[in-house]
């Protein structure tokens, strides 16, 4: 009934028996208590639960853990290096890209993954890479200037 | 110092961008196990039996109640009571823990399982039979209303709950309308929107028997009366042994200050099964519980003379509440709702009659802005209709009909013909401004050149709500089953580092941060040595929770309070180390100095002072700590101007937001960062409901649209960067000048859109289309097919 799977997560290695019916944020939130990933709704459609996967994002809901076996998982936990926020991290606090929170994790996973792919991206691009997360709080104004600010950060950092 | 007025960045923020921020969640108790509900699939049925038997075997299944082991329990009660037009009591049929014989809508909780994980009570969940007779049902308020509709409640033949008016005499309005120049009449539905905070609602419950002692953990935006609600009234437990805390709260909107029943079922079976239990919704779940918003079928009608004066305004809404009432429902549709209906304006004659209708339905209940949304989109939907009709610019009309400035000190507040008295406004001024930004002019000769398939249209809305509720003696009057005051507790420590304890609760709005630049700025003393908690009823005192745009109006009033309290003892206390007369002394920059001298004594020796008292003033307690209650001396009033500019895709419909602009009003602000955040998110809200979200319920009670598959929510590719400013009119009863800002994007917002959808569509010969305004609906008018 039960699977054995070997995950990495923010660098360090799992090694857990679940249930094959455990979705990998189930899976990160109970199993690894890696509560800062959410989960806003049963349809994968909030973004929410919003994780990378081998580097690219994904909605943590629509995967079940046993899928993740032997992958890299990086969840907010994760974004902060050495003790220093990550630019998004710190675009979102410079721009006050968030109220209650809740969306905020996956907001951040998902404009890193854009960031990485599309370092310069204009606000309409950034705008449709953040069609797949919900945030109810700040009308989004400020989350797509919160990206743009990392993006600039993240540019004069590598120039 | 200059922190009032300052964007300070969030304090709260890191908690949240690291994933450490704590919702109800994300919290494990040893042993804890895990409830899931059986829900209703009928919108009214009546329940000939429910068979656990097999679910009751199944593996890690630790209790299953139904309706019936419930049944000796009250139901969650209303605190807010409004008497029909004839002096009888609002009808106000019980709304079970868990329902028994008959589910009035869909989504009704007929049972609830407990098991050692969510999996097992999911799986239980399944295995559980009830045996519905399917019974028809109503949805409309209208419809529910005529003659043999189905009913709600077996007691309550008519489906009422209470009919209500307000204003001048009805004959008086009647005859206005009669002899008016010109009336412009509108029918429709202000449609039912569903919150949805991010944060699905979740609740644990957790009884130790070693001390007797009950705790909720509760995604709710008002702990305190959670608690108080339970104690009192639900359950009869002892307020003093139980504690409810609201941890950090995932947006609320309103949806979260109800007392529900999940949150009295998990604190009452945690005692029965003598172990924590946790619940958390589904969003599926969300959908059907959650209290939802506005929801009016209304005829609306203002009267004009030759020269454009609003001469009358008469308006019928009938209000659905749902099945059961929701914990304010009564009030929104009629005290939040009808005394808004003067508006920016002088329209001399108002009268408004409210029919309040059980359907079979979810409850509604306040949703952001709360009944003023519903007054502002009647009334701004009239006023560009009627400029429309009469063929007069929508803003001169506005100008014509506006109340003039006044401030409130010098002048006196306005009396409305609908009970309310404004505190202070000056309405030309917000609408100048947002016309500035627009650059009307230009505007309209570019829509009149406009030649490429498309068409353009500009919308406005000049909206005034009421906020900072509320002076609890005014709402007591009409109906209020509770006072609407806040406390607050300075406690000053000997070190001179300050603990505010708030009953005000952030969900989002960022407490933690303004309240701390209010007290920071005050004492002379770095914010980081300032903490704000919230949100536990064992450390508060007692609070009345964060709504109608009250935190700061209100809360924050009453930490001035305390601190005008920690300042007058503080002085006693310097003016004795310094050897000096009280009135003497000068506080600024953090300490007491003896006027026109360089002796001077700091905020922190004085604190320190005050904890170890051996030089100290004769007869005076020692401590540095005070609580206080500051109960409003009249509501607030937030005003603005909002305006629309859309553009039409004549070949598909399409309405693209292309510009907004919105100029608020909301009284002093501390942290402009905050506020204007605040007035984004409204917007969004405000605009989504325009453009885009509104349930759909079949006839007989199914959500057609219930999942984020199918409800339209608003994302980040629907709107542009917004544009926006304020003009700043002090309030004149509240220490901090303050107004309010939670609610205003949400309330002014959605008329100024479909106003500019109108515009856009004048040549089509049709003065409404319902919202959600759509492609399909757009489209349909543009090809002649209304
Ligand atoms: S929880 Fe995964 S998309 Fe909503
Ligand atoms: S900040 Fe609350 S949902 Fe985005």
């Amino acid at each position: 009934m039960h699977a054995k799977i070997s995950v990495t997560v923010n660098g360090k290695v799992y090694e857990r028996t679940v249930e094959p019916r455990t979705l990998l944020v189930y899976f990160l939130r109970e199993e690894l208590s890696l509560t800062g990933t959410h989960i806003g709704c049963d349809t994968s459609s909030c973004g929410a639960c919003t994780v990378h996967l081998d580097g690219k994002a994904l909605k943590s809901c629509t995967m079940l853990a046993v899928q993740a076996d032997g992958c890299q998982v990086t969840t907010i936990e994760g974004m902060a290096q050495n003790g220093e926020m990550h630019p998004l991290q710190t675009g979102f606090h410079e721009e006050h890209g968030l109220q209650c929170g809740f969306c905020t994790p996956g907001m951040i996973m998902v404009a890193a993954d854009l960031l990485e792919n599309n370092p310069d991206p204009s606000e309409h691009e950034i705008r449709e890479a953040l069609e797949g997360n919900f945030c109810r709080c700040t009308g989004y104004h400020n989350i797509v200037r919160s990206i743009q600010h990392a993006a600039k950060r993240m540019q004069t950092a590598t120039a | 110092m200059t922190l009032i007025g300052s964007s300070v960045k969030r304090v709260e923020d890191k908690r949240f961008l690291t994933g450490k921020g704590q919702y109800t969640d994300d919290i494990k108790i040893p042993g804890m196990t895990y409830a899931c509900f059986v829900r209703s699939p009928h919108a009214h049925a009546k329940i000939n039996g429910v068979d656990t038997s097999r679910a009751e075997s199944m593996p890690g299944v630790v209790k299953i109640y139904t309706g019936a082991d419930v049944a000796e329990l009250n139901g969650v009660p209303t605190g807010w009571q409004v008497n029909f037009i004839n002096g009888e009591t609002m009808k106000e049929p019980k709304h079970p823990l868990l329902v028994a014989d008959k589910v009035k809508h869909l989504g009704d909780a007929v049972a609830m399982v407990i098991a050692d994980s969510y999996a097992e009570a999911k799986d239980a969940v399944d295995a559980i039979v009830v045996d519905y007779e399917p019974l028809p049902a109503v949805v409309n308020p209208k419809d529910a209303a005529a003659e043999g509709a189905p009913k709600v409640h077996d007691d309550l033949p008519d489906n009422m709950c209470f009919d209500w008016q307000l204003g001048n005499e009805k004959a008086d309005v009647d005859q206005a309308i009669a002899n008016a120049h010109h009336v412009t009449k509108l029918e429709f539905i202000n449609q039912r929107v569903v919150p949805n905070a991010m944060e699905p609602r979740s609740a644990i419950g957790h009884y130790e028997d070693q001390n007797e002692k009950y705790t909720l953990y509760t995604s709710t935006q008002n702990p305190h009366l959670v608690r108080l609600l339970l104690c009192a009234f639900v359950l009869g437990i002892p307020e003093h042994k139980v504690r409810v805390v609201a941890p950090d709260v995932g947006g609320g909107f309103g949806s979260k200050i109800f007392h529900y029943t999940e949150e009295a079922l998990v604190i009452w079976a945690s005692k029965e099964i003598g172990r924590p239990i946790k619940w958390t919704a589904e969003r599926r779940e969300s959908f059907l519980t959650d209290a939802h918003g506005r929801d009016h079928v209304t005829t609306a009608e203002l009267g004009l003379d030759a020269e454009g004066n609003f001469t009358a305004l008469r308006v019928k809404t009938h209000a659905n509440l749902g099945a059961y009432l929701s914990t304010f429902a009564p009030a929104v549709p009629t005290y939040l709702h009808g005394t808004l209906l003067q508006g920016l304006y002088t329209t001399p004659l108002i009268h408004v009659h409210v029919d309040a209708m059980f359907t079979h339905t979810n409850a509604v209940d306040a949703y952001r802005g709360a009944g003023r949304p519903e007054a502002t989109y009647l009334l701004e939907r009239l006023i560009d209709t009627a400029a429309l009709e009469t063929g007069m610019d929508p803003v001169e009309l506005r100008r014509k009909n506006f109340i003039d400035a006044f401030d409130g000190v010098d002048q006196p507040g306005y009396q409305t013909q609908v009970a309310l008295q404004y505190d202070s406004g000056d309405y030309h001024k917000v609408l100048d401004r947002a016309l500035e930004m627009v650059g009307y002019e230009e505007f309209r000769k570019e829509q009149a050149a406009l030649d490429n398939g498309k068409l353009i249209g500009i919308g406005f809305s000049t909206y005034i709500e009421a906020c900072g509720i509320a002076p609890s003696a005014v709402v007591g009057a009409l109906g209020a089953r509770a006072g609407l005051f806040e406390s607050a507790q300075v406690r000053v420590q000997p070190t001179g580092k300050v603990s505010v304890y708030s009953g005000s609760h952030s969900h989002g709005q960022g407490h933690e941060t303004t309240f701390a630049q209010i007290v920071a700025d005050r004492f002379g003393i770095p914010m980081e040595d300032v903490e704000i908690v919230h949100g536990d009823s064992e450390a508060v005192a007692f609070g009345m929770g964060t709504y109608g745009s009250r935190s700061l109006a209100v809360g924050g009033s009453a930490i001035v309070k305390s601190m005008d309290k920690v300042m007058e003892k503080g002085t006693k206390i310097a003016a004795h180390l310094l050897e000096a007369n009280p009135d003497d002394l000068e506080f600024g920059e953090g300490k007491w100095t003896v006027k026109g001298t360089d002796k001077s004594v700091g905020f922190g020796d004085v604190s320190l002072t005050a904890y170890v008292p051996h030089n100290y003033p004769e007869g005076l307690e020692p401590g540095l700590d005070f609580s206080s209650f500051y109960d409003p001396a009249n509501f607030t009033y937030p005003f603005g101007a909002h305006v629309a500019i859309v553009e039409i895709d004549k070949e598909t419909g399409k309405v693209t937001l292309k510009r907004f602009i919105a100029v608020d009003d909301v009284g002093n602000v501390i942290n402009p960062m905050i506020v204007d955040g605040q007035i984004h998110g409204g917007l969004a809200q405000g605009i989504g409901q325009a453009l885009h979200e509104g349930t759909i319920y079949s006839e007989d009670g199914q959500l057609i649209n219930g999942t984020y598959m199918d409800y339209v929510m608003p994302r980040a590719d629907d709107f542009p960067m917004f544009e926006i400013d304020r003009t700043v009119t002090p309030c004149p009863h509240n220490p901090l000048g303050v107004k309010g800002a939670g609610e205003a994007g949400c309330i002014g917002s959605t008329p100024a859109v479909v106003n500019a959808v109108m515009d856009a569509l004048k040549g089509y010969g049709i003065h409404d289309v319902e919202m959600p305004v759509t492609s399909e609906k757009v489209w349909n008018v543009i090809h002649g097919n209304s």
